[in-house]
């Protein structure tokens, strides 16, 4: 299992969504990615894309302005 | 996890089926009623399908509920990963924003109304998925257009240059209309029933509310101005000035991110002021901050304005006026503004506000 890091940092939606599914399609399921964003839009985003490819989320945290969601990748991804 | 099945929709009956797996389509999503229902009728015929939505940059959801804090309180949603979990599948997500360029600068058959190239746009968007067709496997491409819906893009004569000149052959299938049109491939290879599909035409929108509401479909986006900002007038002049004012026609990302932003002045022909309206859009003008000129009044509240072009002293004077007009010592006798120039220059004017009779209408964009 690796653990990967996006920036998505000051990218309004839905450009942190299109980063996070470029981002997991280079990875295995079981993987981590987080997601480091400051769009709240994301909040509601990036967990609504992760529903419909099987993907979860694994937690959620906020510091500031800046919101990490940490996506756990599904056994979908193919 | 199927979300298909999960959602309660119907899969294919294989007994009923020629082939031993389901076809697959590709839905354009754009967030919007029409592609919403064109997927879900062609999903209750047993057809995988999957979306695809394409982000220009000219979007209109998204970033105004991001940037503007009096649209805070409205609930945020992607409406096309909206629609993509109503009908439980997968929606891929484009960026395009480099490609569209060349639709909005070069269109072949010209604009509507303002700067919106629909045909053309119309024409990008289902050679793209014709091309993530290819690569993925799909056998054919799903839009929620109607025939007569739109003045440019969805009329009989613009749709079959829509076939023709995206490349896409006749496996395009526009189910809301499909029986005001010849059979496509879909329909003649019996993947899909032409029976089951829809003879919609027209601008009204009675028949697909009563198609949603068959189907349960309650919260669906509004249509209201379309879901592109090249339709809005007003964002058209801006960026109609903006290529007037380089000479030419061209804009990276930040300028039209810009243009959604504030209000933009042109007191001079030589700069414009892009200013904040609310909290929002200041903090949103702060990131931009290093790229511009800026201003700020110091002394009373008030919006940050970004400098757009070459300004002398007589100019910087006028601008720093205009702000102190939109600040909240509008009424005072002097407001001090601070002026950052490029290269970071730092200080602080006091200037009389301009009387609102003095701001001109024609320097509105």
């Amino acid at each position: 299992m690796t653990c990967e890091v996006l920036d998505a940092r000051n990218l309004l939606c839905p450009l942190p969504v299109i980063r996070t599914q470029d981002a997991v399609q280079q990875l295995k399921a079981g993987d981590l990615l987080r997601v480091i964003c400051t769009d709240p839009g994301a909040l509601h985003d990036i967990p609504a894309w992760c529903r419909v490819h099987g993907h979860h989320i694994a937690g959620v945290e906020r510091k500031d302005r800046d919101i990490t969601i940490t996506v756990e990748v599904g056994e979908s991804n193919a | 996890m199927d979300l298909a099945v999960e959602s309660g929709f119907r899969r294919p009956d294989r007994d009923s089926c020629s082939m031993a797996e389901p076809r697959k389509a590709v839905a354009l999503i754009s967030g919007g009623l029409d592609s919403l229902l064109a997927a879900r009728v062609i999903l209750d015929q047993g057809v995988h399908v999957e979306g695809i939505n394409f982000y220009t940059g000219f979007c209109v959801e998204g970033h105004t509920q991001a940037i503007r804090k009096n649209a805070s309180a409205r609930p945020k949603r992607n409406n096309a990963l909206w629609v993509a979990e109503q009908l439980g599948i997968r929606l891929h997500i484009a960026d395009v924003i480099e490609e569209y360029k060349d639709v909005v600068i070069n269109p072949r058959h010209g604009y509507g109304a303002h700067l919106n190239p629909c045909l053309d746009c119309k024409i990008f968007m289902v050679r793209k998925a014709r091309q993530w067709m290819d690569v993925k496997g799909f056998d054919f491409i799903i839009t929620g257009e109607v025939i007569g819906q739109r003045p440019m893009s969805q009329r009989r004569d613009t749709m079959s240059v829509v076939v023709r000149d995206s490349g896409v052959d006749d496996r395009l299938l526009r189910p809301l209309c499909a029986k005001n049109l010849a059979p496509t491939f879909p329909e003649r290879e019996g993947w899909v029933d032409r029976e089951q599909l829809h003879g919609f035409s027209g601008r009204s929108r009675a028949p697909q509310m009563k198609l949603a509401a068959a189907y349960g479909f309650t919260d669906y986006a509004q249509p209201a101005g379309g879901c592109c900002f090249l339709t809005d007038k007003q964002y058209a002049v801006k960026l109609a000035d903006l290529w007037a004012t380089r000479g030419q026609r061209r804009y990276e990302f930040d300028d039209i991110m810009l243009l959604k932003v504030g209000r933009h002045l042109r007191p001079r022909p030589h700069f414009k002021l892009i200013v904040g309206r609310e909290e929002g859009e200041n903090h949103f003008l702060e990131g931009y901050r290093k790229q511009f000129t800026h201003l700020k009044p110091v002394t009373h509240s008030g919006p940050l304005a970004l400098l757009e072009g070459e300004a002398d002293e007589n100019d910087l004077t006028l601008a720093a006026r205009l702000v102190a007009r939109f600040s909240q010592g509008r009424d005072a006798e002097h407001v001090g503004v601070e002026i950052v120039e490029q290269g970071n220059r730092s200080r602080v004017i006091q200037v009389a506000p301009l009387p609102s009779g003095a701001v001109r209408d024609e320097w509105y964009l």
